[in-house]
């Protein structure tokens, strides 16, 4: 078996002590920061993003895989004991989370959330391991003409099925392009958008835009309003759940999973509508349904599962095809670039340690979460004490030095600032930054494959409608916008998304 | 229900949207456009600016329709705050040194929070200065200067 072969190299090179500690590190700050209320994965992600670029690429994206799903882990903790939900995905787990812990069964809570997590994330990576590499060599047979059509798809369907405003979220898709267009142009040699400052004409920086729009505007949102006095935190008895949770919990766990390992694949939905999907068959198929929202253990499980292996899930079309599905995606695939790694189908050839490293660092991170999360919960309870007041300078001050640090320039910072306004008129004005990024990082590819395909056609646009695999890409986009533009269809992926929201 | 202009939340997104629409249109007319079989520089940019101020006129026409408030406060006093934290801890970091600059971030950027202490931001300065050092100099070994005699 080949896939048994590349998973034994795979750990063998994420159990060199070196990526053991990088994984270590990254979980345990991605949960440390990620337990963190009013700071989800993004802004971890955005704020840590360049400090790894310190490092070689292996280790980096190790770190930084384990931050995504220990930030993702980290938050279903504050949900349940808090009821506040660090990002939209588990905004579910809070609902029948924090009920329990109300009723003095935090412990079982986690420890429920802490074993659907692992082994969803389990199933997850095995899904990469499985099938990474059959559609990396399917997507290695794409000329440009396929590459450019699956892109657009691409950010059209992130675009129409993640939540909110679908006219928005494409304008910022298309905001997003024009923001990567800033550089010099390859083809002319020309600098476009540059505004006569010389550190423009090698195009804005990558964290530069993720901290700007993802950080900065979500702090100043959070300083709005001031700071809420004391939170009802929970006493957490025991852990152990009794066998009868456990019972309850499988048939949750495995639906979860499997929802969840359909949805992260998908651009544009990922863990949040994967954990509102699955609590919804939870609470459909249970036999009493009134049980939900006061404390069903079947809500965390279900959800929870659901919750991470979309998570894994949505590293398939990020590493195969280099193409990411949400934000955090594409903040990973900016780290990609940034070390240097053209990403797409190549990577799993050109590179099989970092991407079979990567799959086997990411069972190993899933494992050290449960380690570190049953028998450390009383520590992360403490971190919710941390007042607001604190963490932003902190943040801040890891944003600063890790934007100044990759080119030593402070022309860098100044456009941080700039970004982050307006980052926060944009999240103000209900302008979704996520689609804006995945423009962002797809843009100058975009454009190239665009070039490439018209060049091969001799001007003939009609190329992407006569080969047939980017026809297919092209009807999928237009079926996707039509459904979306359907006022039944978009009325019923309201009603998915609200029907999760606390009540 | 009658919305002011300057809080119309979809109105205000227009707007904006045609304004940076503009600007990029106004600027790609310096690129040459090429033609569909060889796209010059300004081809890209013109037509994506382009699609952006028609996103900017659709969403604008319907904030005047429905006329949604934009929600909350803004947050304009910790926003400038924050903003100038970045840009003076960007123009102080070569002159300076790494951690004035820091110490003076930490006080620029607290100012936008709703309570300032001056002793809990010299306690956290300190902390987090001490962790900087510990990840940025120590642990990464970036070469920069701790002080401006350094």
């Amino acid at each position: 078996m080949d896939i048994f072969n590349n998973l034994i190299f795979g750990f063998s090179v994420a159990l060199s002590l070196q990526n053991l500690i990088y994984c270590f590190v990254g979980v345990f700050v991605g949960t440390a920061i990620g337990v963190l209320p009013g700071v989800g994965p993004l802004v971890t992600i955005a704020m840590l993003l360049p400090i790894t670029f310190n490092l070689p690429p292996i280790p980096a994206l190790i770190m930084l895989a384990g931050i995504y799903y220990g930030s993702q882990y980290g938050g279903s903790t504050t949900s349940i004991l808090m009821n506040l939900p660090g990002e939209t995905a588990s905004v579910v787990t809070c609902i029948d989370g924090y009920q329990m812990a109300r009723q003095g069964r935090a412990g079982p809570a986690l420890a429920i959330s802490a074993i659907s997590s692992f082994f969803a994330g389990c199933v997850g990576t095995l899904l990469i391991a499985m099938f990474g590499p059959p559609i990396a060599e399917m997507a290695l047979k794409f000329g440009a003409p396929e590459y450019f059509s699956l892109m657009l798809m691409a950010l059209i369907a992130a675009a129409c099925l993640s939540s909110g405003d679908m006219v928005k979220a494409l304008a910022m898709v298309v905001l997003g392009l024009l923001l990567g267009i800033i550089g010099t142009d390859v083809n002319s040699g020309m600098a476009r958008y540059s505004f006569g400052i010389p550190e423009l004409t090698d195009g804005m920086g990558f964290t530069v835009v993720a901290v700007g729009l993802f950080a900065v505007s979500e702090i100043v949102k959070n300083l709005e309003t001031p700071e809420k006095g004391e939170v009802f935190t929970a006493k957490i008895k025991n852990i152990m759940p009794t066998l009868a949770d456990l019972k309850a919990s499988i048939m949750p766990i495995l639906r979860g999973t499997g929802i969840g390992a359909f949805f992260g694949t998908l651009p544009g939905t990922g863990p949040s509508i994967a954990s509102f999907s699955a609590y919804m068959l939870e609470k459909k198929s249970a036999k009493d349904p009134s049980r939900f929202g006061k404390g069903a253990i079947e809500g965390v499980a279900g959800p929870e599962a659901a919750n991470n292996s979309a998570a894994q899930t949505a590293f398939i079309p990020t590493l195969t095809l280099g193409i990411p599905g949400s934000g955090t995606m594409a903040l990973m695939l900016g780290a990609l670039t940034i070390q240097g790694i053209a990403p797409g189908p190549q990577v799993m050839t050109a590179k099989p340690d970092l991407f079979w490293g990567l799959i086997a660092s990411m069972w190993i991170g899933n494992a050290m979460l449960v380690i570190l999360n049953l028998p450390l919960v009383g520590m992360w309870v403490q971190l919710l004490k941390i007042p607001y007041r604190w963490l932003f300078p902190s943040i801040i001050m890891f944003c600063a030095v890790g934007n100044f640090s990759i080119n030593n320039s402070a022309m860098d910072l100044y456009l941080v600032g700039i970004m982050g306004i307006l980052g926060y008129v944009l999240v103000k004005l209900e302008c979704p930054p996520a689609p804006l990024i995945l423009g962002f990082v797809l843009g100058p590819l975009m454009e190239e494959n665009l070039r490439r395909a018209l060049l091969i056609s001799r001007g003939d646009a009609t190329v992407f409608f006569t080969r047939p695999i980017s026809l297919g890409f092209m009807i999928a986009a237009i079926l996707i916008l039509l459904t979306m533009i359907l006022p039944a269809i978009r009325k019923k992926k309201i009603e998915a998304y609200e029907s999760g929201s606390p009540p | 229900m009658k919305v002011p202009l300057q809080d119309n939340k979809d109105f205000l997104a227009g707007l904006l949207m045609i304004g940076i629409g503009s600007i990029a249109f106004y600027m790609a007319l310096d690129y040459p456009f090429g033609s569909t079989l060889r796209m010059g520089p300004g081809y890209f940019p013109r037509v994506l600016a382009g699609i952006f101020i028609a996103f900017g006129i659709y969403v604008g026409l319907r904030g005047l329709r429905t006329g949604e408030k934009v929600e909350s406060v803004w947050g304009w006093k910790a926003l400038a705050f924050i903003t100038v934290s970045f840009w003076v801890f960007g123009w102080l970091m070569d002159r300076i040194g790494m951690i004035p600059s820091l110490v003076v971030l930490f006080f620029v950027s607290a100012l936008a929070g709703h309570e300032f202490k001056f002793k809990e931001v010299v306690i956290l300065s300190v902390v987090m200065i001490l962790f900087a050092w510990a990840v940025f100099i120590y642990g990464l070994g970036l070469p920069y200067r701790l002080f401006w005699w350094d």
